[in-house]
């Protein structure tokens, strides 16, 4: 269903991805774990057609997604590690407008939103513009913005991120019901080993933009004589802790905040 | 359609939501028809031109679209800052019914503003002649509007963040708005000044306006009609490419 081969992407003289290659079957849970900065978030970017590769080849269900977006886009769904709501919108708004695009027909987006909205408790604050939320609220929407149409293949990038143990478990009950139910393709990254061993069938790690070992859970923890997946990622990855810089994001949020402050 | 149509009400519903902002950008419009307008009228009435108010209401409101409409496109920067582009983005929808989405809800906002500031301008003091040329004058502020949203979203698209921001307001955007006759007739001026007046967009629309609503016209109506009709599909065909070409 996803086929990578030789993948690069640089930028300038910085290589994020250097030279990857892995497949993911039709209805497969595959973890892609790796420490930050090791080039996760950059080859779902490319997977997804928000970046053009530097160069290799990558295939999803049969399509490029550099050239054909547009069929591409069709096929998949996506949570995103950082934030991608509109805080001006209410919660049904933003789902509603996702909806649309996806072009969910209006009664099925209305028994799914509500349906979504209440499995995520948020449909009491449905009505609430999206700047009132907390941090918490704000990534179980969009998680359930994610889930809202019903996707060949499912993009979590590292969804949960922030998410209480209660959260967590729903977003994990709802994924391997999508994948048992309707085959849904999921390609998952995460921080949580245990998430990855609970959920995923194959897993691959990634370090430094490259792949250096993948297979099951099982497979993993033999090849390195670890007793828990954990070892395993560790013996494999070091145990340096890596910084990404802090981006222009970053900055613009944090002033954004300021702003806000300032204000009310 | 449907696509079109979610992101022009997401547009609008920002829009409207922000009180503040609505009652912030009236503030320009109204120092310009308070201190310019009052301020220069009897020098102007002096040198024999007539009225300066009803000869400056039509470039106040040329300039409230402008600055609207080209903010409305330049938000794009802060949708990619905080996220919510990748969001359209990844839609299976084509880019350019995005980009067409967003300039039509910037280009509507910007109506708005301009629609207001014409009622403003009414209570200054502002007579409209011409009853009869109302649909060109409407005409005129939708080819502006339209116009300078696929502008700012088409320099959006090249911006990743905000610094570039002071460059283009005052190399670009307040130039194309002190240079366009909104302020000044366009008779006698330099050669240089007058060259440069010909070629801002901006001076199609504030003489479009003119001669829509006062009967007074330097280009004449219809090749100001021509003019803003070429340049804001030019601008559209632009946007669209260069927001098709974003990478995140």
């Amino acid at each position: 269903m996803i086929r990578v081969s030789n993948l690069v992407k640089n930028y300038g003289d910085f290589q994020a991805v250097r030279d990857i290659s892995f497949d993911v079957d039709e209805g497969e849970i595959f973890a892609f774990l790796g420490p930050n900065g090791a080039g996760k978030t950059t080859t779902i970017k490319i997977l997804t057609t928000l970046l053009k590769p530097t160069s290799g080849a990558v295939e999803l269900d049969g399509l490029d997604p550099s050239v054909q977006h547009n069929e591409a886009r069709k096929r998949f769904g996506i949570v995103f590690q950082d934030p991608s709501l509109d805080d001006e919108l209410t919660a049904y708004e933003n789902m509603d407008f996702h909806g649309v695009l996806y072009k969910v027909p209006r009664k099925i987006r209305r028994e799914r939103i509500e349906s979504l909205l209440k499995l995520f408790e948020l449909w009491d604050r449905r009505n609430d513009p999206v700047k009132q939320y907390s941090g918490g609220m704000k990534r179980r929407l969009e998680i359930a913005r994610g889930l809202l149409h019903t996707p060949k293949i499912l993009f979590l990038d590292e969804p949960t991120l922030g998410l209480d143990p209660q959260t967590r478990n729903q977003l994990w009950t709802h994924v391997k019901k999508l994948n048992e139910d309707e085959r849904v393709t999921v390609f998952m990254t995460t921080h949580y080993m245990e998430e990855a061993e609970r959920v995923a069938h194959r897993i691959a790690i990634i370090d430094h933009g490259k792949i250096v070992a993948q297979g099951t859970a099982q497979q993993l923890k033999e090849q390195t004589g670890g007793e828990t997946l954990e070892q395993a990622f560790l013996a494999l990855t070091g145990s340096t802790i890596r910084d990404e810089d802090a981006s222009s994001v970053d900055q613009m949020r944090s002033m954004a905040r300021m702003f806000r402050r300032g204000r009310s | 359609m449907s696509a079109i149509y979610i992101l022009w009400l997401r547009q609008l519903k920002r829009y409207l939501r922000s009180k503040p902002r609505i009652i912030a950008s009236l503030g320009q419009p109204l120092l310009f028809l308070v201190a310019l307008g009052f301020g220069f009228g009897p020098i102007f009435q002096r040198a024999g031109q007539g009225n300066y108010i009803q000869f400056l209401a039509p470039g106040v409101i040329a300039m409230t679209i402008l600055f609207t409409a080209v903010f409305s496109g330049i938000e794009l920067i802060w949708d990619r800052q905080f996220g919510f582009l990748k969001e359209t983005l990844v839609a299976p929808v084509p880019r350019i019914l995005v980009m067409i989405g967003r300039t039509l809800g910037g280009a509507t906002v910007a109506m708005i503003q301009g629609l207001i500031v014409i009622v403003i301008c009414l209570i200054a003091g502002f007579r409209v002649t011409n009853f009869h040329a109302l649909p060109e004058a409407i005409l005129v502020m939708v080819l502006v509007s339209i116009m300078f949203t696929a502008l700012g979203t088409a320099i959006a698209s090249v911006l990743s963040d905000f610094q570039g921001f002071q460059l283009i307001m005052n190399f670009l955007v307040m130039p194309i708005f002190f240079l366009s006759g909104a302020l000044f007739p366009l008779t006698n001026l330099p050669k240089v000044l007058n060259i440069i007046a010909t070629i801002d967009p901006l001076s199609y629309g504030v003489d479009g306006l003119r001669s829509a609503l006062i009967g007074v016209a330097h280009f004449g109506l219809p090749l100001d009609l021509a003019v803003l009709s070429i340049i804001a599909a030019a601008l559209v065909g632009l946007g669209s490419v260069l927001f098709s070409r974003i990478q995140l």
